[in-house]
């Protein structure tokens, strides 16, 4: 097998992999049962779905990717911070 | 360091940081990170956040080998768990740590390494009497973990961070 | 078609690390559906955020560097930034969860500190 082939065929498995792992966190964000619960499925949610976006970048062999990447981690990691906040006190902003 | 470089390090960071993003560097950009890393901490000042004070390089360095050691080592059991590989009984449980340390960088620190490896999670501390409730996905009886973070995390902090 | 001119066993390390990754990635997930309570869920996800997050970004930055022939260290930033945050969702999550069950007076509520 070429390099080429190599690189397309295992990067679209490890992409895979993500999109189930996004698959099954996203069943947990609906599922609940609480809301807790749910925001962790979110944030699982968006951490593998940065994920999947770098792995797509290696896969078209682009550095276009990243900026993407780094935008979903920071939003991501601002919503959980806030939904933890709301549940703690009902509030986001005091 | 005095009026030139408030916190060193934070000018060091911010540089790398810009750099990286611009890479490959060119003389343009290493002027530009240069300006970026010695005019941001001078904002910073307004808030007045502590400097930092790295005692002990070499623990550090030590204790970085550590932590990755025992991340690599923790995931791969919290993911036999998951996948049902570990047998015998497993019990989850709360620990509660009496910490002797102080200093909010060390705290800061020790929260990272708990969090980076998988089966600890920092659920509350108490500033007041200093104890830390950790929940453990793997529990054993006795002090084991209260040993363990003591020990491996705990003491080379205080002697970094003193 | 990427890296056309790329050693193969280049190719092949790069795959191993992401797949490695990957496969981290997914069992967390996997966790988040097994494990029985919250809890036990929280540590499923940092399965994702440390190992399987590391090695992905390893491959990165191998593939990157490899490509345009220079060292690009740049992915080592989402690292370095999911390594700082990751401990403050986790923590405040935890704490939101406490704070509900000791509130409520669930069985599984943690002690009181």
């Amino acid at each position: 097998m070429s390099a080429a082939a190599i690189l397309d065929w295992g990067l679209g498995l490890a992409q895979g992999a993500l999109v189930l792992a996004m698959a099954l966190a996203a069943w947990r964000m609906l599922r609940g049962p609480r809301a807790h619960d749910r925001i962790l499925g979110l944030d699982t949610l968006y951490l593998n779905g940065m994920l999947a976006i770098v792995v797509h970048g290696m896969r078209t062999g682009s550095g276009l990717y990243f900026e993407a990447a780094l935008i979903i981690g920071m939003i991501g990691f601002t919503a959980t911070v806030a939904l933890a906040k709301f549940l703690m006190q009902g509030e986001v902003i005091q | 360091m005095n009026r030139i470089l408030p916190y060193p390090v934070l000018s060091a960071a911010l540089g790398v940081t810009w750099l990286l993003l611009n890479a490959p560097p060119t003389p343009g950009s290493i002027l530009l990170a240069l300006m970026v890393g010695l005019a941001v901490p001078h904002v910073m000042r307004a808030l007045r956040p502590r400097a930092v004070r790295v005692r002990a390089p070499g623990l550090l360095a030590r204790l970085a080998v550590i932590v990755l050691y025992d991340m690599v080592r923790s995931n791969i059991d919290v993911a036999r768990i998951i996948l049902g590989l570990r047998r015998g009984e497993r019990r989850t449980g709360f620990v509660a740590i009496p910490l002797d340390l102080r200093e909010p960088f060390g705290l800061a620190v020790l929260s990272i390494i708990l969090t980076a490896t998988p089966g600890t999670l920092w659920v509350q501390y108490d500033s007041d009497t200093g104890r830390l409730l950790m929940h453990v996905l793997d529990y054993t009886d006795g002090d084991a973990w209260i040993r363990r973070v003591k020990d491996r995390y705990e003491r080379p902090l205080m002697e970094i961070f003193a | 078609m990427t890296g056309a001119d790329l050693p193969v066993w280049a190719a092949w390390l790069v795959v191993a690390l992401a797949l490695t990754g990957a496969a981290f990635s997914l069992t967390g997930a996997l966790g988040l559906v097994r494990l029985r309570t919250f809890y036990e869920r929280v540590h499923a996800p940092t399965l994702g955020a440390t190992l399987g997050t590391a090695l992905i970004l390893c491959g990165s930055m191998l593939l990157l560097s490899l490509l345009e022939g220079r060292l690009v260290l740049r992915d080592a930033l989402i690292g370095v930034f999911l390594t700082v945050t990751t401990p403050v969702t986790l923590l405040l999550l935890a704490r939101a969860a406490a704070h509900r069950d000791r509130h409520e007076g669930n069985p599984g509520a943690p002690p009181k500190l």
